[in-house]
């Protein structure tokens, strides 16, 4: 029993039985093709994630974003006082989280390439973009830059999904995607 | 050391019990249960305040006893009861004296101080950093200092572990190889060993930060090492609770295991792939590039998942053997139908394999993909995947092996049969439910550790779908499920640890608790005559369902906005 030494002392010469064999070599087919699986995806996937970073003060970072609002801002959302940034399709585009936003609003174009650049002011922050579901672990002192193409118009929500302090579950933002415009 | 060993001998197996080691198991249980007791309560307080309709407490008790449920359960509750299995595998069943007492001793005091400075610092309300405690957060000092002393007594506790298989080997007090249990055992502690030395590591450093001694923690950094100690400590649960299942399944029904060498090889993948799970937490990480997340979420090439795919047939193999050895041979379940399913150990184990393997495993290996992680990371499918691995698999097989050491280490009878009988399925399926609804309402998008999705307070509106609310108000329905079967095992435990009937010889020769079937069921190895078609069957269903859920979750992703 498991519980007592092995009645057969030699074990390790004990012959496996066929169901044996079989899943085993069954489990380690499946586990080379999951394996694969992920590689493959990076050579013909749409979902992928950049492996570009860079080390970046928050300030700079701020810098940065807030250039992009002043050349690219085309109203304030209702009376919150947060800017509705368009910036040109194909372009740099950033946000930012902070206690306790995401910064600023974007409108992107449907079908449409960015370069989306995120960062964290002060502590860690998770991007969640909803209802799409993409989901990002956000940092300060590092830039993630991924190129995204929003494939469905519509308001999108950013909600915050990393703890990150008693204001966490109002830490939110939006991005909107529209048609291109004629 | 001067410690005069003192024996009994145990009626049921004739092993020899060594009175210091089955002190330490009793106080090591006694002591998980009261941590289990605790922090499930807390677990409650979170559901109930995750239901929408209930939204129990204010937002920062919230987050107190959401950071306070996870240090109590995941790290209290389970590492304390891993001591005592520890000290069973070791001088129980090698039939050897414990090893330096006084240092087990001196490790349990150890860990009870850490535990109750970390509680202490955490309900003083300025610690709700989760047990996680990622920085830049900043918890207060004694936090931090009340898990390393934790760590510290754990580590103790290892080490007493080995010494005892050392002196066991040199005694002789067992011949050939240590039993499997043991086996697993050991793959546990070798883990335990990395695994509490990456916690020391990192949060050493982490400390003395708190303090202001170190001016920063890399917090990609703090996570790397940190995951080395939080997802291979999961390794250790997962090696003691595979353990556990041999355990059980031998000494209800007498099963042997298939093939000790498969057995024994598949907990060896353990060892030799733990340091790679931290990946796990890291594949939506900023810095970190894909070659190190594929090489390390999939350990390889998946050799770790292989280890626990080779146990989830043995051990049902090993049961099916030998039930067909004592004749239950009809078709292709009969072998299962007429388990014992009154008995709350085998109950308990078999729901535990099951959940496990098809709730817990099948989605820890999805969520795991590097791609397929960007629509799951920290949504509450997360927490929904290792409550049904920790919850239903692990902390259900710990309860479920606790109705055997009551009778052969607390030499008690249980008392409130009925309600032990049906503790395991309250358990099993409140747990079983709380981690798929949680998993349901991840996929559409709720964030975990989250005190309002309704977004009442935020300057934007978010709108949740109306399944994510109704998700996650049946996540609190199965959680006062999942807690009365808590309750009920603390219950049983509680009342048959004080007041049940004394256990003496005539009570243990009238009520057996180890299977006596005679040699026919135990000698049965892989080389006999005995097929298994019924777990091939059940394999079947595992792989099928492993396979289709694999391959739903890439379509789903190749559904989200492209990005690169
Ligand atoms: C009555 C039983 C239990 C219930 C109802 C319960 C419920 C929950 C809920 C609703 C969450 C919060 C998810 C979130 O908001 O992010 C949670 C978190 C958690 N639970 Fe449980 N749980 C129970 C038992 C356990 C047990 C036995 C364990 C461990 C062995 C456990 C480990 C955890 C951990 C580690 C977390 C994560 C905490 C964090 O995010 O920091 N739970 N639980
Ligand atoms: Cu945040
Ligand atoms: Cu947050």
């Amino acid at each position: 029993m498991a519980i007592h030494p092995p009645a057969d002392r030699i074990w390790w010469n004990e012959k496996l039985t066929a169901p044996e064999v079989i899943w085993i070599s069954v489990a380690f087919v499946w586990g080379l093709i999951m394996f694969f699986a992920m590689i493959y995806w990076h050579a013909v996937g749409d979902q992928n994630l950049s492996n570009e970073a860079y080390k970046i003060s928050p300030e700079v970072f701020a810098e940065r974003t807030e250039a992009m609002v002043e050349k690219y801002k085309v109203r304030e959302e209702g009376d919150t006082g947060i800017p509705v940034v368009r910036p040109p399709a194909g372009s740099d585009i950033y946000m930012l989280g902070r206690l306790w936003e995401w910064w600023p609003i974007l409108e992107l174009e449907k079908g449409q390439q960015y370069r989306l650049h995120l960062s964290s002011m002060d502590w860690q922050h998770g991007f969640s973009l909803q209802p799409a579901n993409i989901n990002l672990q956000i940092h300060a002192g590092y830039e993630m830059v991924i190129t995204i193409t929003p494939s469905e118009t519509g308001e999108y929500s950013v909600v915050c999904n990393e703890y990150c302090g008693i204001g966490h579950h109002t830490m939110v933002g939006r991005i909107y995607v529209v048609d291109k415009k004629k | 050391m001067a410690i005069a060993a003192v024996f009994r001998t145990c009626p049921d197996t004739g092993l020899k019990v060594h009175s210091h080691a089955e002190n330490l198991i009793k106080a090591n249980a006694v002591v998980a249960v009261i941590f289990l007791a605790v922090g499930g309560f807390f677990g409650l307080l979170v559901a109930l305040t995750r239901w929408p309709a209930v939204h129990l407490l204010p937002a920062d008790a919230f987050y107190l006893v959401l950071t306070a449920h996870g240090a109590n359960v995941l790290l209290f509750w389970i590492l304390f009861f891993e001591v005592a299995v520890l000290y069973f595998a070791s001088a129980i069943l090698l039939n050897s004296r414990l090893a330096m007492p006084k240092v087990a001793w001196g490790s349990f005091v150890l860990m009870i101080i850490g535990a109750v400075i970390a509680n202490v610092a955490v309900l003083q309300g300025e610690s709700s950093v989760m047990f996680t405690s990622y920085p830049p957060l900043k918890a207060v000092p004694h936090f931090y200092l009340g898990l390393i002393l934790f760590a510290v007594g754990m580590l103790g506790a290892v080490l007493v572990f080995f010494a005892t298989l050392v002196i066991a080997k040199d005694e002789k007090t067992y011949e050939g190889s240590v039993p499997l249990v043991t086996f697993g055992a050991i793959t546990a502690a070798i883990i335990a060993v990395f695994t509490l030395a990456s916690g020391a590591v990192i949060l050493i450093p982490t400390w003395l930060w708190s303090m202001d001694l170190i001016s920063e923690v890399d917090p990609i950094i703090y996570k790397v090492i940190w995951w080395g100690f939080g997802h291979s400590s999961q390794q250790v649960n997962v090696a003691v609770q595979v353990a556990i299942w041999y355990a059980i399944a031998a000494m209800v029904l007498g099963a042997k295991p298939l093939s000790e060498k498969v057995s024994r090889a598949a907990f060896l993948l353990y060892i030799v792939f733990l340091q790679l799970a931290s990946a796990h937490h890291l594949l939506v990480e900023p810095g970190i590039s894909s070659n190190w997340k594929v090489f390390n979420t999939s350990y390889a090439f998946y050799l770790a998942v292989l280890g626990s795919m080779i146990h989830g047939m043995s051990i049902p193999g090993a049961i099916e053997a030998a039930q067909r050895r004592r004749g239950l041979t009809q078709g292709i379940f009969e072998w299962l139908r007429k388990a014992p399913w009154d008995n709350p150990a085998f109950s308990g184990m078999f729901l535990s394999l099951i959940l496990f393997g098809f709730l817990g495993g099948i989605t820890g290996v999805v969520m795991g993909t590097e791609q397929i992680n960007l629509i799951i990371h920290n949504t509450m499918y997360v927490p929904g995947h290792f409550h049904a691995t920790v919850v239903a698999g692990t902390t259900l097989a710990f309860m479920a092996i606790t109705y055997l050491l009551i009778p052969l280490i607390f030499r008690r009878e249980l008392v409130f049969k009925r309600l032990a009988k049906w503790q395991p399925y309250l358990f099993g399926i409140g747990a079983a439910g709380i981690s798929l609804f949680m998993m349901g309402a991840g996929t559409l998008g709720v964030p975990r550790r989250h005190w309002d999705i309704t977004f009442t307070d935020a300057p934007l509106t978010v709108e949740m779908p109306g399944t994510a609310f109704l998700m996650m108000g049946l996540n609190g329905v199965f959680a006062i499920l999942a807690a009365i079967g808590g309750l009920a095992y603390i219950v049983v435990v509680v009342g048959s640890v004080f007041f049940g009937k004394h256990r003496d010889e005539a009570v243990a020769k009238a009520n057996p608790v180890i299977f006596d079937g005679g040699e026919a069921v135990t000698q049965y190895g892989s080389e006999g005559t005995i097929r298994i078609p019924g777990t091939i069957v059940l394999v079947a269903i595992f792989f099928t369902s492993f396979v289709l859920y694999y391959f739903v979750n890439w379509k789903y992703l190749s559904e989200v906005w492209p990005l690169r």
